[in-house]
């Protein structure tokens, strides 16, 4: 962590964390504006903003259109004259329509202006399966912005984390997609330390060391794959758990650091398997460490579906589990 | 009586050797101490000289196949024994009177010899070796066809290599096969035939890979200059007769040059050096050479060997001289030891000998310069003063690693030994 004023810390949820640093960046600052559907009145619908409106005004706390695509449009005009927008797309299910907005114009203009003007724009949104959302309020879209230079894309698993990286999000000259899992809201908690403190965008954090496997994570599956390490543990094997964190810029060197120790590598992310982040992360590691290598790269991730069905049966059957990652992880050490 | 004869170790880091060429068949007859068999390891092809006087009864490993070292190779029917233990009035042959089974190959811990079955699980273990394997084994030369594996399906893993390599050794040898020495001779490197191919010994796999490796990891520079070695010509030609009646070496132009090149290497200590690639989290480096051992390109007919005259900077000519000619007479034999090839930090080929004027040498792998002498001709030369004289000319042609050292440290290093060669002679103490 960059900056700890304060060792003192105070347990929060992650939902609590989103909230509590928004209101210390509304507060500390006053270019910061935060738009979004529902974001005012309503507090939005996990009451993140909840009383914002009344205390920062609806000038700095606006309630917008169902229109996605203005929002990310207007928050891109915001940034690039001096504001610092913070954007909510209120499901990453409906991010679609400001796809042009966000890859066309946000991550191109500091390129396309030689650097005179930045786009210091957060788009927060709360993303991923596994709460009965159906088809379209579980997605996951990380892959569908992976491919895009300018763009970083943070992914938090635990409250402390959430708050330094959206701190860095927000302090960033250039546009970070922040993804929440929204199954994480409530379901992690854990100490955050109190005061303003940011945490590098692009750095991994190991967050259970191990000897025989490294596997590569984040989100809402990295606390699956916490869960099934530790049952190995019980076993007598030895697997190293990564946080990604962010997940563009990868963090190359804490991947290839932990893969060069362990020489197995097993990624697992809830978004679909083919062209997913886990491809990149296969590759990188096939051209840099192939010689580290004694087992073949292992994926785990969604089938090749459309959607995430809503019934439960589909539901478990889209999803991974603790179980189903311990059973890849022992196979994987044993190999 | 059987003698079972074990691939030997022929050098102290040696762990494996390649039956190069078997030079008896079964059935031959071999003597104490004669050659019946050459085996190369990555440094060096010898010839293995037999134990016992007796006649070959079977060849344990294929022409080409690379044994652990202590892996029995070879089974010799002793002919002393075999006549007392005979019946003094059986007229049967010698061999027949040998009733031993030829021994098993017995492992490091003392299990009996694997089968052949589990020689094809050997060769399965090869093909299924992951690339952390092929490298590890590669490292810490260590056979993993020899290695019973501790993964899934009897995969080796990596920690098996490494454990393999803490222990010393493969932990079981190799199944011996009983096979016949190749007898159709194809086209050979020494005797080259239209249309054949042919097979590389280890000493040209290792010639090529190492030249591959040196010339796609080194950038190449190179440069040349022009040297005046009519003083040093002079000064050789008078003592070369002495030399050789009182040592027995002929006494070439080359410690002449090596002394020149140690004592600019001590003025360009980088040209000394090697460039230590990154290494994970290891930054790369240069690690600048303590020692100076300097490396003589020998070409032979089949292959070329680079020998080392270590400590070279502490040795005056004659010592050069001395020492290279032994190096120079071992490689015309066959003769080199690992440790005569080890440990070189930079390289000098008296490419001259040939008649070549002037080359661009591949440095050798791991050094940061190698210098060619060519061919001493006569040549007009005006000098300094404006007159002008014949005198005996010749280039040094330096290829350079250009992530060690600039060309300014090797236009440097090139005048100084331009310099130095040029004071040289024509008296002094050799």
């Amino acid at each position: 962590m960059a900056v700890v004023s304060s060792t003192s810390s105070t347990v929060m949820n992650n939902v609590e964390a989103v909230r509590a640093t928004l209101y210390e960046a509304m507060k500390n600052d006053e270019r910061t504006v935060i738009l979004g559907e529902d974001v005012g009145a309503r507090g939005n619908v996990f009451l993140i903003t909840k009383d914002f409106i009344g205390e920062f005004g609806e000038r700095r706390v606006i309630d917008t259109p169902i229109a996605e695509a203005s929002i990310v449009g207007i928050a891109i005009g915001m940034a690039m004259e001096g504001l610092r927008p913070i954007a909510e797309i209120q499901f990453a299910d409906f991010i679609y329509p400001s796809y042009n907005q966000i890859v066309g114009e946000a991550a191109k203009t500091r390129y396309r202006s030689n650097g005179e003007y930045t786009c210091p724009l957060v788009i927060r949104t709360p993303y991923g399966g596994g709460v009965r959302g159906a088809l379209s309020h579980s997605v996951c879209i990380e892959a569908l912005f992976y491919h895009v230079p300018g763009l970083k894309i943070v992914a938090p698993a635990f409250p402390d984390d959430v708050k330094g990286l959206l701190n860095a999000a927000i302090d960033d000259p250039d546009p970070v997609l922040f993804l929440e899992h929204k199954k994480t809201y409530r379901l992690i908690k854990g100490e955050v330390p109190d005061g303003h403190y940011t945490i590098p965008l692009g750095k991994a954090r190991v967050r259970k060391e191990g000897t025989q496997l490294s596997v590569v994570s984040y989100g809402l599956y990295l606390h699956w794959a916490l869960d099934a390490a530790q049952r190995l543990e019980s076993e007598g094997l030895s697997v190293e758990v990564i946080d990604l964190r962010s997940i563009r810029p990868m963090d190359k060197t804490a991947i290839l650091n932990s893969v060069e120790k362990t020489r197995k590598l097993l990624v697992i992310h809830e978004d679909n398997k083919f062209g997913g982040i886990g491809a990149e992360i296969s590759a990188m590691v096939a051209e840099e460490a192939l010689f580290h290598l004694d087992a073949p790269i292992r994926r785990l991730a969604a089938p090749d579906v459309p959607a995430m069905g809503y019934a439960l049966p589909l539901e478990e059957e889209y999803l991974s589990s603790p179980e189903e990652m311990a059973d890849t992880m022992r196979e994987m050490v044993q190999f | 009586m059987a003698t079972t004869i074990t691939m030997p170790q022929l050098g102290e880091t040696v762990t494996e050797g390649t039956v190069a060429q078997w030079l008896k068949s079964v059935g031959d007859s071999v003597d104490k101490y004669e050659d019946f068999v050459e085996v190369s390891t990555d440094k060096v092809n010898a010839g293995v000289p037999s134990p016992v006087t007796g006649t070959i009864r079977e060849l344990l490993v294929k022409e080409g196949e690379t044994v652990a070292t202590g892996t029995p190779i070879a089974v010799i029917d002793e002919v002393g024994a075999a006549v007392a233990a005979a019946p003094a009035a059986s007229a049967a042959p010698a061999a027949a009177t040998v009733e031993e089974k030829p021994q098993k190959a017995p492992s490091s811990n003392g299990a009996p010899a694997s089968s052949a079955a589990e020689s094809e699980d050997y060769e399965s273990a090869l093909r299924g070796a992951s690339p952390a394997v092929r490298r590890l084994a590669r490292e810490h030369r260590v056979d993993i066809r020899t290695l019973r594996g501790s993964g899934s399906n009897g995969r080796v893993t990596a920690g098996d290599v490494l454990a393999a390599s803490r222990r010393g050794g493969p932990a079981a040898p190799v199944a011996p096969q009983t096979v016949a020495p190749g007898s159709s001779r194809t086209s050979t490197y020494a005797q080259p035939l239209p249309g054949t191919t042919v097979q590389l010994t280890q000493a040209r796999r290792i010639i090529a890979e190492r030249m591959v490796e040196s010339v796609h990891t080194a950038p190449h520079a190179w440069s040349m200059v022009e040297v005046d070695v009519t003083e040093v010509w002079a000064w050789r030609t008078r003592e070369k007769d002495r030399f050789e009646r009182e040592t027995g070496y002929k006494l070439t132009l080359l410690p002449f040059f090596i002394r020149a090149v140690v004592e600019a290497l001590a003025a360009f200590p980088l040209m000394n050096a090697r460039f230590v690639a990154q290494s994970g989290s290891t930054p790369a480096s240069i690690y600048v050479n303590e020692d100076v051992n300097i490396g003589i390109a020998i070409g032979l007919a089949t292959n070329l060997v680079v020998p080392v005259i270590r400590g070279a900077d502490k040795l005056s000519i004659k010592g050069l001289a001395i020492k290279g000619g032994e190096l120079i007479e071992k490689a015309r034999k066959n003769k080199l030891g690992v440790d005569d090839l080890a440990g070189g930090t930079f390289t000098v080929n008296n490419n001259g000998a040939n008649g070549s004027y002037a080359s661009a040498p591949i440095i050798n792998a791991g050094q940061a310069g190698i210098v060619t002498m060519e061919a001493v001709v006569k040549k007009l030369v005006v000098r300094d003063d404006d007159s002008i004289a014949i005198r005996r000319m010749m280039n040094a042609c330096l290829s350079l690693d250009h992530r060690v050292v600039d060309g300014y440290v090797a236009s440097g290093f090139l005048a100084e030994l331009k310099r130095r060669l040029e004071r040289m002679g024509p008296q002094g103490e050799l």
